[in-house]
């Protein structure tokens, strides 16, 4: 896609303007879809309806630009980015702009996605031609007023000037503007003349967060709340037989207790799809006047639990999915040529095995949800990263229409896909439909870890062929917790570059909740394919580099229409990351290690430098080099392509979470290990300049991190990792002694 | 439930709680100031950082008794108007991404920057390291801290 729009859709289509009742123009448009025929947008704000729009630009009569977005914030930025975008195109200062939180507290709830990495690159045309268009109307307001030909006027910072240098703020048209029909067709800025995109701007939010102000779902607050704390199964596959609650009712703040999951059983039952993703187990609901006096009171709950389905262990799952990829039974992804005749011809085999573990999210907010079930209503509120499927579930397990669900979405402290995953709105909106109250619901970290929701474990086997020094054949099989890898996956690098490929996936069906984390089944298969490659290249005994790019000229990304990445895109990524990183060159104490990796529709290449310290290898820097199209705000890009990074770093060293007995061997940090401050390597982020359409941002840069340590692990002390987390085997994190003497 | 005087940000405030209450929820729910965060509660992660006496603690791990008589600043009562030069630096640097963790680390920064104002890369990794950032903005904190000791200066 090009950064200049030659799409022809309408602009009525996704936008539509009026007026104001106290003055000025009101412009409701939708991110991802046309508008509904028949919908205006209001003349009161109180009444923005993000049923029918999904966002809304407010034009003042003194010039002034508000922009209204329901669209929640993760922490990626989206909140900072999404309005530079408009502000762009319709030209005016961004000092001018004023970002609000939509108001959802209306009749209508609005229906949309929130969406990872792909909130940029969904909204890209929209928000310019948005922006574009209101800029194009205000033009024209003035010409009219003047007389003249639009043609002949131009525009900055929110100023039109005409012909004979006279001037008229769009503050001045802004009444008129928004009689005006919408144009059909207007001209979008060349990339080359963008004054607030490329340019530094600052997390809308920054203000409050450094101050301490109600931001999060966690410091949400209504009239009459009470909170609730649940009692959980001590274990997956566990459930609750019978409980007493007669100490924990005698306790100072405790309203009530309640037994739920009646109705969550009966929303299973109507839909199964959401089946296989909760638990269906009783849970006890403790109600007390403060977050405390609940979590303290759920200690004092006496439950019997028993087995209702196997209780799993690392230990089972390591069998089954090592069984998985011994076995016969795998659905086919894609399958190029005949892999099988290729392995049967090849002069040399690499075969590998690679694992990871299951990993908890952990959000540093801790799940919680706000629900409010009256007869009249139901109002929730709270940090949710699939806002409308989930009050579409709520609606449907307490019987009712959709349009009496409000819910409202506040900041996040954190999603990596936790959030999309709403089991603690519908507890949430289950306990207070059993109490008739306002009630928060809030995890404590032990329920957030413990159980939870979870990267599921996964295996992959990678086999190669090699005959007259060409790799002919690329076989990877995946054996995963619950699912496997989706849709695209299967087409990304080497897809394509191959002559004999195919990719196969296995699941074995646990109880263990598993969902998206960051970058899913990417955030694993970059570093073991790409520790493949290393290892490949080795046995080839071919450069390591030249390998790559050797295999990015066979692709011809235009005959196959399933190929995701763009071959010239990664081969300019790894040329300049190979240039950033000083590959090759580095003193003879730097240990080198190499990923170049497409996902999320981004190109990345990594360059990872290893040092050793008393006898151990330390990743010292990360030299990380991004396409991901025209970047909007650079600032927000590089905290979030570095977040990426050290992410991947931490948890490919430390991030590990094992099962016996069904239950996870971490509750709390105390014995889960994230990355701290004195293990954060150095990052140098690149981004690569072109003009092209935004692309992800929010993930790609984490899946290469772990392969590039582990390769240049490899080099700094001979060992291969072929297990996540690195440190699981600390033998392998050695120097060999003679080298240490040497 | 016992009774117990306390001194906020300043001013003093009576609460009446149990005694076993650690004062992150006495400021979350009963004062209404939740800008220090809860994140572990069990002094793992310094989301609920404030500072007693110029101290910085963990809040999720100190009951009112230990508190009794002394003095509690919390993200709030930082400045009037974000205006402390840390928090000045923590815009400069467009520091956080979800913004979760980022009081507690204020918090730990300030307190550290008050007894060590002049500190090395390395004193300030050493400082900082209690405190989780999940979304990773370590390299930024960092940066932060260093900007504000040098604004300070
Ligand atoms: S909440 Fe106190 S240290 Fe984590
Ligand atoms: S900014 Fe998200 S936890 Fe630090």
């Amino acid at each position: 896609m090009s950064s200049n729009s030659t799409i022809t859709f309408s602009r009525r289509a996704f936008m539509r303007t009026s007026s104001l009742a106290g003055g000025g123009m009101l412009i409701g448009f939708n991110l991802f879809q046309a508008c509904k025929p028949k919908a205006e947008p209001p003349v009161d704000l109180s009444l923005l309806n993000y049923n029918d729009f999904n966002a809304f630009i407010k034009i003042a009569d003194n010039g002034a630009v508000t922009i209204y977005s329901p669209n929640p914030e993760i922490g990626q930025g989206v909140k900072t980015s999404m309005p530079m975008i408009i502000a762009e195109e319709l030209d005016v200062a961004w000092k001018d702009v004023y970002v609000e939180q939509g108001i959802l507290d209306t009749e209508n709830y609005q229906r949309q996605v929130a969406g990872g990495s792909q909130s940029i690159r969904f909204g890209w045309d929209a928000l310019r031609q948005t922006g574009a268009t209101a800029k194009q109307m205000l033009v024209n307001a003035a010409a009219a007023r003047w007389g003249v030909d639009a043609a002949e006027c131009s525009v900055s910072e929110g100023v039109i000037t005409n012909a004979a240098g006279e001037t008229l703020g769009y503050g001045d048209v802004v009444n008129e503007a928004a009689l005006l029909e919408v144009p059909e067709e207007v001209a979008l800025k060349e990339p080359k003349d963008y004054k607030i995109m490329g340019k530094n701007a600052t997390n809308v939010d920054i203000d409050k967060i450094t101050t301490g102000k109600p931001l999060f779902g966690l410091d949400y607050k209504a009239e009459g709340m009470v909170y609730a704390a649940l009692v959980r199964p001590p274990a997956f596959g566990k459930k609750l037989v019978s409980y007493d609650d007669s100490k924990a009712k005698s306790m100072p703040g405790v309203i009530d207790v309640v037994k739920i999951g009646e109705k969550v059983r009966g929303l299973l039952a109507e839909d199964p799809s959401f089946g296989s993703k909760i638990s269906s187990s009783d849970k006890i609901a403790v109600i007390a006047e403060t977050t405390w006096q609940a979590f303290k009171a759920k200690e004092a709950i006496e439950a019997v639990w028993e087995d209702d389905t196997t209780v799993e262990s690392t230990e089972d799952h390591d069998k089954k999915l090592t069984a998985l990829l011994d076995g016969n039974e795998f659905n086919t992804m894609r399958s190029d040529g005949d892999v099988k005749k290729a392995f049967a011809e090849a002069d040399e085999i690499l075969e590998r095995t690679y694992e990871s573990p299951f990993l908890p999210h952990n959000c540093l907010e801790p799940m919680n949800f706000y629900a409010d079930v009256t007869d009249e209503k139901v109002h929730l509120v709270g940090p949710i990263q699939t806002p409308a499927w989930k009050a579409g579930l709520v609606a449907k397990m307490l019987g009712r229409e959709e349009k009496d669900i409000l819910l409202e979405m506040t900041r996040m402290g954190g999603g990596f896909g936790r959030r999309l995953f709403g089991d603690f709105v519908i507890e949430a909106a289950e306990v207070s439909d059993a109490i008739r109250k306002p009630v928060k619901v809030v995890f404590t970290r032990e329920d957030d870890m413990g159980i939870g929701v979870y990267r599921p474990a996964i295996k992959y086997r990678i086999k190669a062929g090699v005959k007259d020094g060409k790799i002919t054949a690329y076989h990877l099989k995946e054996a995963a917790i619950n699912d496997g890898m989706y849709g695209l996956i299967p087409n990304f690098f080497p897809a394509g570059a191959i002559e004999n490929y195919q990719v196969d996936s296995a699941a074995y069906d646990s109880n263990i909740t598993t969902g998206a984390w960051r970058a899913p089944y990417t955030n694993f298969l970059a570093s073991a394919e790409q520790s493949f490659f290393d290892e490949l290249a080795e046995l080839m005994e071919v450069d390591k580099i030249q390998m790559r790019l050797d295999l990015l000229d066979k692709v011809d990304a235009e005959a196959d229409e399933r190929i995701q990445y763009s071959p010239e895109r990664m081969k300019e990524v790894i040329k300049v990351a190979v240039e950033k990183s000083g590959w090759g060159n580095k003193p003879s104490h730097v240990y080198q290690g190499f990923v170049n990796y497409y996902c999320h529709n981004s190109h990345v290449a990594e360059v990872a430098d290893v040092e050793i310290e008393n006898g151990e290898p330390v990743v010292k820097k990360l030299t990380c080099v991004v396409d991901c199209g025209i970047v909007v705000n650079p600032t927000g890009a590089a905290n979030q392509a570095e977040g990426g990074v050290i992410d991947g770093v931490g948890h490919s060293m430390y991030g590990d979470f094992t099962f016996d007995g069904g239950k996870g061997h971490a509750q709390n940090f105390d014995k889960y290990r994230l990355i701290r401050m004195r293990e954060v390597p150095e990052v140098e982020t690149h981004f690569i300049k072109n003009e092209l359409s935004p692309t992800g941002l929010g993930e790609p840069t984490l899946p290469p991190a772990g392969g590039a340590i582990a390769n240049a692990f490899k080099a700094a002390t001979g060992n291969r990792l072929y297990q996540q987390p690195f440190t699981k085997n600390p033998e392998l994190l050695k120097v060999p002694e003679k080298e240490v003497i040497g | 439930m016992p009774t117990y005087q306390i001194k906020v940000n300043g001013a003093s405030k009576t609460v009446d709680v149990a005694e076993d209450t650690p004062v992150l929820w006495v400021l979350r729910d009963h004062l209404d100031l939740v800008g220090t965060k809860y994140g572990c509660g069990i002094g793992q992660c310094g989301a609920c950082t404030v500072h007693v006496d110029g101290t910085a603690m963990r809040s999720c791990s100190l009951t009112l008794a230990q508190v009794d008589g002394k003095s509690i600043t919390t993200i709030e009562g930082l400045s009037e108007d974000g205006s402390h030069p840390v928090q000045q630096a923590w815009k400069e640097v467009d520091v956080p991404q979800c913004g979760y963790c980022q009081a507690g680390q204020i918090m730990t920064a300030t307190a550290f920057l008050e007894n060590n104002p002049n500190p090395t890369e390395e004193e300030v990794k050493n400082a900082m390291h209690g405190n989780i950032c999940r979304c990773a903005s370590y390299t930024r904190i960092k940066k932060a801290v260093l900007t504000a000791a040098e604004n300070m200066g």
